[in-house]
């Protein structure tokens, strides 16, 4: 079931998929040295948008190209899209300031299982820039949170500087949250734990019999990840991952993120498991 | 109170050994506590003891590097155990390791548990197993450490 983010109104692409609508930066804030969240409304102010935790925009910069963006949370107005400065698209989407205008086809993708996480532990697993395609997923499950279940991040970032949404994860921990972050290297006053996020998943406090658990992250990340949940005891049926691969039309015309008989623009970007394990081993995909 | 025998098996490291050797381990064993930024090992020194993590974090150090200074390698929590060194020659800390929390150690002689390793060989499968388990999870971590897989998405 998809599970939606208010219903106001839904951002579907119109009768011609490939054509954006024009959104307005609303606001800019920097994450940190290389990372940003951009609050993007449409410019025709016809009010917020719906979407899945989990789910993607496509965001055109004019002239320049487009990139796929995690949706990850909203404002009254707005969407909120966290990225990272990497390519020339999203390099062009860092120098955009309040005003300015950019395509949105979307949202697209397969979405977190939130009705499967009711009534069980969830734990969430976010590697670097991993956390954004979480974070509106984390914000409904601590809200929606019977005391009964943990609610558990394990994030794991290459220095405590590169940490996102540090003061809302605070919040977050105040309202139940289990919080685990470890670093790659300990820069400053840093007296947390150090070393891979998947060193934590065997320490941290969860029924892995009884739990769902999702990851995001760099790839390698992932893997090592699922196969310590495995380890765990957590089935492969309740272990979730969002895949990246190359995406250009995100509507399955293009074939650019096939992965295995997948798109992963339409059947993803978030996978059971079990339905994507094997396909994890072929180099080619 | 617990006894330091049942302390130091119910501790994960020795997770269903056989429990003719409790009382072995009991014997070769102590406990102690480590207050914060305090040092329990330092790197080129003897490493004369097997220390298993009961309460508390610890990091791995480097020595001092110039214009890094000491950097931590890894930290370690309760249930884990804390270095090799000691079962292997020259039996010399490759690295060091403080408490970063308070922290409280089960500590092992290692000249008992290797002499006794050398003369029970049983015994010496279980604790070359179980240190080489150890020692495969830090090399996997350590691997994905070197990829440094923080990165972009």
């Amino acid at each position: 079931m998809v599970s939606l983010v208010e219903n106001e109104r839904a951002l579907s692409p119109e009768s011609d998929p490939m054509l954006p609508s024009r959104y307005q930066v609303r606001r800019v804030r920097r994450e940190n040295a290389d990372t940003f969240t951009m609050e993007l409304a449409a410019s025709d102010q016809s009010g917020s948008v719906l979407f899945a935790p989990g789910q993607f925009n496509m965001l055109y910069v004019f002239g320049v190209g487009e990139a796929p963006i995690s949706i990850c949370g909203k404002t009254r107005n707005g969407l909120e899209h966290t990225t990272r400065t990497v390519g020339t698209v999203t390099s062009s989407l860092g120098r955009l300031r309040r005003g300015d205008v950019v395509g949105v086809r979307g949202p697209y993708g397969s979405c977190w299982p939130l009705a499967e996480a009711a009534g069980r532990d969830v734990v969430l697993v976010a590697g670097g820039i991993g956390l954004a395609p979480l974070r509106s997923a984390l914000q409904t499950i601590v809200a929606q949170r019977p005391l009964r279940h943990r609610v558990t991040l394990i994030y794991g970032v290459r220095t405590a500087e590169d940490m996102l949404y540090l003061q809302e994860l605070e919040r977050l921990r105040d309202r139940g949250l289990q919080l685990y972050v470890t670093v790659n290297r300990a820069t400053g006053s840093w007296r947390g734990n150090v070393g891979v996020v998947t060193s934590l998943i065997p320490r941290v406090p969860f029924d892995p019999l009884n739990c769902v658990a999702m990851v995001c992250g760099p790839e390698l990340m992932m893997r090592f990840s699922m196969e310590e949940l495995i380890k765990r005891g957590v089935p492969e049926q309740r272990i979730f991952l969002s895949l990246e691969r190359n995406m250009k039309c995100a509507v399955g015309f293009c074939g650019h993120c096939q992965f295995g008989p997948e798109f992963l623009c339409k059947d993803g970007p978030i996978f059971r498991c079990d339905r994507i394990r094997r396909w994890l081993n072929i180099a080619e995909l | 109170m617990q006894d330091l025998e049942t302390i130091v098996v119910h501790h994960p490291f020795w997770q269903n050994l056989h429990q003719r050797y409790s009382h072995f381990l009991g014997e070769c064993a102590g406990t102690q506590h480590f207050a914060p930024q305090q040092q329990i090992f330092q790197t080129g020194c003897e490493a004369d003891h097997f220390y298993l993590i009961e309460r508390g974090r610890v990091a791995l150090e480097t020595p001092f590097i110039p214009g890094k200074g000491v950097m931590i390698i890894q930290t370690l929590e309760a249930g884990e155990a804390l270095g090799w060194s000691w079962l292997f020659p020259p039996f010399v800390w490759h690295f060091g390791a403080r408490a970063i929390q308070p922290t409280d150690l089960v500590v092992l002689d290692a000249r008992f548990l290797r002499q006794k390793a050398s003369e029970d060989h049983e015994f010496g499968y279980e604790l070359a197993m179980r240190v080489g388990n150890v020692m495969l999870q830090r090399l996997q971590a350590t691997r994905l450490q070197l990829l440094d897989y923080g990165q972009p998405r």
